[in-house]
């Protein structure tokens, strides 16, 4: 494959690209044992109600209410951030990938990038 | 059981669905639904921590493959615009169209197909050239997918062929992830080696490259919706993750056929168990 004059070669960018999982993995792994610890002293005892009772949720869960949540130290909360955090790692490797598009001066990926960072976007965020 | 109990038998079978899904290379995220269900987790919150601890093991593993030069990220990128809007559709069907028994019995079925599968010897089909394009519109060259691998005698180039076929299957794969909350890896490599001809090493990686980002795209429906429970997902995510990285450390040295057989018998006994339970109204 011909070496893009700028910005990172592609083999630059797949090292990165592999450390920004690795990291993601790590941190968010770590957040949710972290909450898991809280969680079960906070509520180790409790009686789980996990079944098909349960139904729909009351309410939707927004970004600010799982941060308030973990702020507060609660378990579950902590442990919601760090799936958050998860969740956002294959999304944080494609906003990497938009930008090393674009330093490599490749429109054609660039576009291709944006639209999967769209539709990853749309689905967490929600738009409509 | 109370909550401690009810996490620590989660994790131990977590655990040992991470393990068997490295092992045999079928991810750990098949067994896992099946099992929550089976364990009394209403099958859409199964679905949502299923996503998640996806998406924990095929990032980990994507770090180590990108090491080793194999993933084709351009060809990755592309398809990943289908198996994303795949992964939409099946969340929003699997969210909010179909009732839980529907999902339970295809699921079941789903995975009865797939224990039949794993137990056939793969076909693979040699890599092409990029001289003979099959059927692909010139859209290999004008996104230019082509490239190399490494091989002992240095990097070997490949050409890639039928794009908006592989494509089409990657759409169907994102579907069935975002429905049942699997990595359908088995679907994507189908795409990646028998459709668009990429030599094997290079659809696995690709293929796994590709899940965490479709497991993502899934699991941000099933979180706003409420689905990704703290308290099932967590026991979930820390035991297949621990567990994926030990057997994908023992690849080397367990016997992978014996292994695969065994795993073939959970799915069946797991369907069932899921069918039966949906069609006597217990999902």
């Amino acid at each position: 494959m011909e070496q893009p004059r700028h910005g990172w070669t592609d083999h630059e960018v797949e090292q990165f690209v592999g450390n920004l999982l690795r990291a993601g993995v790590l941190i968010s792994a770590t957040v949710v044992l972290l909450g898991a610890l809280l969680f079960l002293f906070q509520s180790g005892n409790a009686l789980p109600n996990y079944d098909k009772s349960r139904g729909e949720p009351e309410t939707l869960r927004s970004l600010s209410d799982i941060l308030q949540d973990a702020l507060s130290l609660d378990g579950e909360g902590v442990i919601q951030l760090g799936l958050l955090l998860l969740v956002a790692t294959p999304v944080s490797r494609v906003a990497f990938s938009v930008l090393a598009f674009a330093l490599q001066r490749d429109r054609l990926y660039v576009v291709i990038t944006l639209v999967v960072l769209a539709i990853l976007v749309e689905s967490l965020i929600g738009l409509h | 059981m109370n909550v401690l109990e009810f996490s620590l038998v989660l994790w131990l079978g977590s655990f040992a669905a991470g393990g068997l899904g490295a092992l045999t290379g079928l991810g750990g995220g098949v067994v896992i639904v099946p099992l929550l269900v089976t364990l009394g987790v209403d099958i859409r919150y199964a679905i949502g921590a299923a996503l998640v601890s996806v998406i924990a093991t095929s990032s980990g593993a994507a770090a180590a493959y990108l090491k080793e030069g194999y993933t084709n990220l351009r060809v990755g990128m592309v398809l990943e615009i289908a198996t994303t809007i795949g992964a939409l559709t099946g969340a929003y069907l699997g969210s909010r169209v179909f009732p839980t028994s529907a999902i339970a019995v295809i699921f079941g079925l789903v995975l009865f197909a797939s224990a039949y599968l794993q137990m056939r010897p793969q076909p693979h089909s040699p890599p092409t050239a990029r001289a003979e394009r099959l059927a692909d519109w010139h859209l290999a060259d004008w996104l230019r997918l082509d490239s190399t691998y490494p091989t002992p005698e240095g990097p070997k180039s490949y050409g890639v062929q039928r794009v908006p076929l592989g494509f089409g299957i990657m759409y169907l794969a994102g579907i069935l992830s975002g429905l049942f909350g699997i990595g359908s890896g088995a679907v994507k490599v189908l795409a990646l080696d028998q459709a668009m001809r990429l030599p094997f090493k290079v659809s696995t990686t690709t293929s796994n490259f590709m899940i965490g980002v479709t497991a993502a795209a899934s699991a941000g429906l099933y979180l706003r919706r409420g689905y990704i429970d703290p308290g099932i997902a967590m026991p979930v995510t820390l035991g297949v993750l621990p567990g994926a990285l030990l057997g994908s450390m023992m690849l080397g040295r367990a016997r992978v056929r014996v292994l695969r057989a065994l795993f073939a018998i959970v799915i069946v006994a797991l369907a069932a168990q899921m069918i039966y339970n949906a069609v006597t109204g217990r999902v």
